[in-house]
């Protein structure tokens, strides 16, 4: 903190274009920041009941043939919790912080087209409200899975209407996704300042443009398969019923073609936040640049062609495994790529372990764990033995949270002075830090040992068996220890916005544009957008005697 | 490219994909019909592809619309909009008449996975043309109030690429539905 300038109380009220205050302002407002904070205050609240989806589920766990919650119940709570993490929570906060700051760091006023902005806001909040809707229905809310498999999600085996709700809220904020992924793309390719090269452009952006180009590829098939589970359901189609005739398989496919590709764009734009964070707090440019950016292109391209490896279990044949282990495994060098830049670039710096970087740093160990457990279950053989089972939760836990969730929370301290004009509580936010890291790795470290010993996943309880019972209890143990921190992270952000320290401009000393204006932004961004030569525009304005290359 | 034109072209590739998976629905069960309606045993490829050739037409028309727009002709182009349109509506008739008369022979989207595929992909041609259509139907609304003088218009440009696209589209769809069925 002692690198802090002391700056003035903030007068600046958060960005509003209209003259209209309260809930108006914001509820019509098609301002880039303030629908970009939207995006974020909802992914919170959306946040919090899928902790508490999660946290009701590891309390049913937390001893053998335990009855707190009924078996119908915990159908419910997996299936939720996993839709509202993914698409409700980690994907929303990333397009959301992306809004937020793309117009920000390429030196425009707004996104290209600011109503398109707003409807994509508007059309993932009703899908949140269509999902959560069905827990007001007679039969409660969905309880087929986050990937709702047919036949089982099809109307003879689901009579209630969750799935139809499910599919509803999906489609809405499936099709809000591609809106906000167009946007990106013609704001990026058309919007840059004067200077700023496709070469130069700060990698969080690059990160966000590969993630747009993803989005609007598969977001349509996903679409396309809800649109025919949904004319199954409502209709009496038969596109996916095998006893008319129809395929249970297609659905996989279409299911995974859209879902493996989805994993990157929850992850992408995490790579974009950490590699905005790790050289700001290591005083170094990044490392490799290009390959950063390239090695993200790969990824993407990569994971278009993977998606059978969930499928393994199937029986698609040798050959057809072989094909996509193989695919799988090559995704391990772009991204193994990107860990070493990452190491490469806090080599030899002046590291400042403030709480983004806390963040980023541990990231990179609990994704690294993700990733090698990833690496494991790619090979047909490894995956026959762990599928459907607690490995895979901790694998993609380690991914997602220990990868996304780990990015995203560095990205809030890193950005929330921007975004609000105060610090966040350094001591609050060492406190959350380590709270995460403790529960996190509690919570889900065991959870490989029980997979390898075959407890299966989505199961609402299990037998007496030895170790069994232990192993879940430190499980739940540490899921109690993550929900403190959750109210530790609340609480830091309203006591931060109520009375943290004013930030002033630029309080992490950091180089890219939207560091060069008001902390909050003025309504248009900039008064005046610093001239660009290089990747770091705002070091060469501070060194003009040593500007980069 | 100006940005709104390039979000028109980006949105139809993001559209193609859409109708991508829907085609390669119809492909995955088209052999796999044995019994009951199919392409082959219910459709009719001469009727539809004379509806068809209205909607190929009207490519051509809103291309004109688009000559008179540049060489500001502004009398040409509404009329070009209206043929358009005239045009497009024909087609979603001929679609309309068909639909009936397979509902009629009770062959319906649950019949069997011919009539699931079949009404699903025409289906969301169809609704695609409607959107076009509505889209034109705005177009020609804010010409004849006096708009889009020329020599350009960003609107009539989008709208132009879009409607090439939902053609384009009826091109693969009558090949793979019809032609096929009858090679």
């Amino acid at each position: 903190m002692s690198r802090i300038p002391l700056v003035p109380e903030i007068t600046e009220p958060l960005p509003s274009i209209r003259e209209s205050e309260g809930l108006l302002a914001w509820v019509a407002s098609i301002d880039h920041k303030q629908i970009g904070i939207m995006y974020l205050i909802a992914t919170l609240f959306f946040f919090l009941v899928g902790g508490i989806e999660a946290l009701l589920m590891r309390i049913q766990l937390v001893r053998p043939e335990n009855d707190f919650i009924s078996p119908e119940v915990f159908n419910q709570l997996f299936t939720m919790h996993g839709t509202t993490m993914i698409f409700f929570v980690v994907m929303p906060f990333l397009i959301g912080i992306g809004v937020y700051l793309v117009p920000l760091m390429i030196g425009a006023r707004d996104m290209a087209f600011p109503r398109l902005n707003a409807l994509s806001y508007w059309l993932f909040v009703l899908g949140g409200l269509l999902l959560y809707f069905s827990f007001f229905t007679q039969s409660g809310a969905p309880d087929v899975g986050w990937f709702a498999y047919t036949p089982l999600s099809e109307k003879p085996f689901t009579l209630n209407k969750g799935p139809t709700y499910w599919v509803l809220g999906l489609l809405a904020t499936g099709i809000g996704s591609v809106a906000s992924g167009l946007n990106n793309i013609v704001t990026i390719i058309t919007l840059r300042t004067p200077g700023l090269t496709m070469r130069r452009l700060p990698l969080f952006v690059w990160m966000i443009l590969v993630t747009s180009f993803l989005l609007i590829f598969v977001m349509p098939i996903i679409t396309s398969a809800f649109a025919m589970l949904l004319l199954d359901r409502l209709l009496g189609a038969t596109f996916f019923m095998p006893a008319t005739g129809g395929s249970a398989i297609l659905y996989q496919h279409f299911f995974w073609g859209f879902g493996h590709p989805e994993v990157y764009i929850l992850i992408l734009p995490a790579f974009g936040i950490i590699s905005e964070v790790i050289p700001v707090f290591s005083r170094k440019p990044i490392y490799g640049y290009e390959f950063v950016a390239g090695s993200t292109v790969a990824i993407g391209l990569l994971s278009l062609g993977v998606w059978a490896h969930h499928m393994f279990a199937v029986g698609l044949g040798n050959v057809f495994n072989a094909f996509f282990a193989i695919a799988s495994m090559l995704i391990a060098i772009p991204t193994g790529i990107k860990v070493l830049n990452w190491t490469a670039t806090m080599w030899g710096g002046k590291i400042h372990f403030a709480t983004p970087m806390l963040f980023a740093v541990t990231f990179l160990i609990e994704f690294v764990v993700g990733g090698l457990s990833g690496v494991a279950i790619a090979s047909p053989p490894i995956d026959w033995q762990a599928t459907d089972t607690y490995f895979i939760v901790a694998h993609f836990h380690y991914t997602l949270f220990g990868g996304s969730l780990f990015a995203i929370f560095a990205g809030v301290y890193y950005w929330f002075p921007k975004m609000s004009g105060r610090m966040p509580s350094e001591r609050l936010g060492k406190w959350h830090f380590w709270l995460t890291v403790i529960g996190f790795n509690l919570t889900f470290l065991v959870q490989h040992l029980l997979g390898l010993m075959g407890m299966p996943r989505r199961v609402y309880t299990y037998h007496d068996l030895p170790y069994w019972g232990d192993m879940n209890l430190i499980s739940t143990v540490g899921s109690l220890i993550l929900g403190l921190s959750v109210i530790v992270f609340v609480w830091n952000i309203i006591a931060s916005l109520r009375s943290g320290i004013p930030a002033g401009n630029n309080p992490w000393n950091a180089w890219t544009l939207e560091w060069a204006t008001t902390s909050p932004p003025p309504v248009h961004n900039f008064d005046l957008v610093p001239p660009v030569h290089g990747r770091r525009p705002l070091w060469d304005l501070a060194h003009p005697d040593m500007p980069d290359k | 490219m100006n940005k709104n034109k390039m979000l028109v072209s980006f949105f139809i590739v993001s559209e193609s994909i859409f109708f991508l998976m829907l085609i390669l629905a119809y492909v995955n069960f088209h052999r796999s019909v044995t019994e009951g309606p199919t392409a082959a045993n219910s459709l009719n490829p001469i009727k539809t592809g004379v509806f068809s050739l209205f909607l190929l037409a009207s490519s051509l028309t809103i291309w004109f619309a688009g000559i008179s727009l540049k060489k500001k002709n502004h009398k040409m182009l509404c009329t070009w909009l209206l043929l358009t349109i005239l045009l497009g509506v024909t087609f979603l008739f001929g679609q309309g008449l068909e639909w009936v008369g397979l509902i009629k022979q009770n062959i319906t989207i649950s019949r069997n996975v011919f009539g699931t595929t079949f009404f699903t992909l025409t289906g969301f041609h169809g609704f695609h043309v409607t959107v076009g259509l509505i889209m034109l139907l705005i177009l020609l609304g804010l010409a004849l109030a006096g708009d889009f003088k020329g020599p350009e218009s960003d609107a009539v440009e989008s709208v132009s690429i879009y409607w090439h696209f939902v053609d384009g589209v009826w091109i693969v769809v009558f090949s793979v539905i019809y032609l096929w069925a009858f090679l």
